[in-house]
């Protein structure tokens, strides 16, 4: 039994949101933050983010297939999850999920096959036997690869990048709105909570970005560009700082306005959470990472290109750190307190094995990359050879002049 | 019947299949999806709380009364709970507070949920007063737990309790988040949420909850609305009562007297 200090509610002594539900928005938050960053590409023309643009979308995609692993784990009733889709209710934040995760896998699928369209085909022509029927059935039949035709996918990429921008928003905001909308929690009920869960999303998908992409170039004996590492670090910097100011803004409006939870939330967070909340969500996780992160934005010109990349690199590691750390106050934390605003449970630790232990949530987290192995070798992320380099650029400039 | 009838005649050559047409075997499609759908979604069916025969919900609204100045904080009605739904060990559908107060501080606690009664304790400070308070479910008219539920497996009835389908619930524990009063939990048999249900399988039938039926001080009262000369009606018609945590608008139908302010 955990020990309480104070008076907790006798029913406020269990955490029954465990670390699936640490997970979950761990691993929607890759899906928006990656997506974010093939936006960057598609949407807003950022030249720099084109060799990690595809990685990106690969990326989103593999955790969005595994996204809703870490609910079905937690449910106690895994064998009526459906029941979520074919019957919500639908003043629950929960009822809405079915259609904003089917909504934006659509979005997902349909962008994957527009990008990697003309490759398909081309692969399909290629090829023999079983391999062909394979790539022919993801052709959808149609093997048009016409300037006309390519510059058709490029617009529609655009366009699903248009509504897929929003919806993978939509997708992670409402993850911190089923939080932000508990009125009984105040370490939980603030309408910063879509936003501070937002924002650490695409700080996450960022940092993971910046070392998949050099894991992979090194892998694949590529260069690493250096504008690509320096317009990452720079972006993530952008989203460190926003999260870290409405982070910390929830908690110092609580101080300032002496609100009536503020004596056990301040007793929260330094006493039960002060490992994971001050030491690695707001010092390891945030001010280091704040601190290299400056240097790379602002000392570019003096750096060389190995000290930028490792100091990126260190950075975005303390800033995966830093997410899930910051997923895990709120979630744990918040169930640290009790609703009697009288007590506190001693910290939450999750079993080892099990449903809901650390081996699952491990496993779940090396997934998503067993995942994009998998993309890789059916529909390689890095294009082929310098030959297929060019692709979209003369795909797409022949179709504008005719336009 | 129809065996018999089928052995009777003789056997005819299978009838040639007749062709589908698209337009019959989307219509079929459509039904076929349509029921598959209503046959999941049900009716909020009351589970295993047996409503007896002939009763009219609609004729009912049962309110809660609890009088703090009574409570002698004999767990009593904690043990009925527990013996008459069979709540797990650990969890409580109903449970007593002690508050030792003075000015300067205040001591609260409640051991196993008053489950044994309240041993002595030493305070650091002198108490100036010190009184019980029993909780449960509030059954809220504005509740925050039939809101959250995903799936529609909270519900309130009509005589006015909030009650969960167990048969419904997915066991995602958002209404045990939702309840401002700790009134829910995740049962670890069922895994399903559980809460008081003022025994509705007793109070269809037109007796009290166990908790009312052997609360030796009269702390805890039972009554319909609809009453007009029900006393708790009267009570919280005429008295001064007050409910928990108001500020949150959730209109608790458990109506308390001699509230302190100590007690959230």
């Amino acid at each position: 039994m955990p020990e309480i200090s104070g008076y907790a509610f006798p029913n406020d002594v269990h955490v029954h949101w465990s670390l699936m539900i640490v997970m979950y928005p761990y691993i929607t938050g890759f899906v928006a933050g990656a997506f974010i960053v093939t936006a960057l590409y598609h949407l807003f023309g950022k030249k720099e983010f084109e060799p990690v643009a595809r990685l990106a979308l690969a990326t989103s995609f593999c955790f969005m297939a595994i996204a809703t692993f870490p609910l079905n784990l937690h449910l106690g009733h895994a064998e009526r999850a459906f029941n979520v889709v074919v019957t919500p209710h639908f003043s629950s934040a929960m009822a809405g999920f079915g259609l904003l995760y089917s909504g934006y896998f659509v979005i997902l699928l349909l962008e994957v096959w527009f990008v990697y369209r003309r490759e398909i085909i081309e692969t399909a022509r290629r090829s023999r036997g079983v391999k062909r029927a394979f790539y022919a059935a993801l052709a959808l039949g149609t093997y048009d690869t016409s300037p006309e035709a390519l510059e058709v996918d490029h617009r529609a990429v655009k366009l699903l990048s248009a509504f897929g921008l929003p919806a993978a928003c939509m997708l992670h905001g409402y993850v911190g709105f089923i939080f932000g909308g508990i009125k009984a929690n105040p370490w939980w009920s603030t309408p910063l909570m879509p936003v501070i869960f937002l924002l650490s999303a695409a700080v996450s998908g960022i940092a993971l970005l910046v070392l998949l992409y050099q894991v992979t170039a090194k892998l694949g004996r590529r260069p690493i560009e250096r504008e690509t590492v320096q317009a990452m670090a720079r972006w993530l910097w952008f989203f460190l700082i926003l999260t870290v100011t409405l982070e910390l803004l929830e908690i110092v409006l609580l101080a300032y306005e002496n609100s009536d939870a503020w004596h056990i939330i301040s007793q929260l967070l330094t006493t039960r959470l002060e490992f994971s909340f001050i030491s690695v969500q707001m010092i390891g996780g945030s001010l280091v990472p704040f601190i290299l992160l400056a240097i790379v934005v602002t000392m570019n010109a003096y750096l060389h290109d190995r000290v930028r990349n490792t100091l990126a690199s260190v950075a975005s590691l303390l800033l995966l750190v830093q997410v899930f750390s910051m997923r895990w106050n709120v979630v744990i934390g918040g169930q640290l307190l009790s609703k009697s605003f009288r007590g506190l449970r001693s910290g939450y630790q999750p079993s080892l094995f099990g449903r809901e232990g650390v081996i699952v949530a491990i496993a779940l987290f090396v997934l998503p990359f067993v995942l994009l192995w998998v993309f890789d070798r059916v529909l390689p992320i890095e294009r082929a050879a310098p030959p297929a380099e060019p692709s979209r650029e003369p795909a797409a400039e022949p179709a504008r002049r005719t336009a | 019947m129809d065996e018999t009838e089928s052995d009777a005649r003789a056997p005819a050559p299978p009838p040639a299949p007749e062709p589908v047409g698209r337009r019959e075997f989307l219509a079929n499609a459509l039904r076929l999806g349509g029921g598959v759908l209503v046959f999941l979604s049900g009716a909020p069916a009351l589970g295993e709380d047996h409503v007896a025969e002939g009763y009219d919900w609609t004729q009912h609204r049962y309110a809660y009364l609890i009088d703090t100045e009574k409570c002698i904080g004999c767990g009593s009605c904690v043990r009925a709970c527990k013996a008459e739904n069979g709540v797990p060990d650990g969890f409580f559908r109903t449970w007593v507070e002690r508050y030792v107060v003075s000015p300067e501080a205040s001591h609260v606690d409640s051991p196993k949920g008053g489950l044994d009664g309240f041993p002595p304790i030493q305070t650091p400070f002198t108490p100036t007063k010190s009184f019980f308070v029993p909780k449960m479910c509030n059954h809220c008219k504005e509740t925050p737990c039939v809101q959250v539920c995903p799936v529609g497996a909270s519900y309130r009835t009509q005589d006015g309790l909030v009650l969960v389908d167990a048969e419904r619930c997915i066991g995602c524990g958002y209404c045990v988040q939702a309840c401002p009063y700790g009134s829910r939990f995740l049962s670890p048999t069922t895994h399903t949420a559980e809460k008081c249900t003022w025994c509705y399988h007793r109070v269809t039938k037109g007796l009290k909850p166990a908790c009312v039926e052997v609360c030796p001080t009269a702390t805890r009262q039972f009554g319909d609305m609809r009453r007009e000369d029900d006393p708790v009606r009267l009570a919280i018609a005429h008295g001064r009562v007050s409910v928990l945590q108001p500020h949150l608008l959730t209109e608790p139908q458990c109506f308390y007297l001699g509230l302190d302010k100590e007690v959230r």
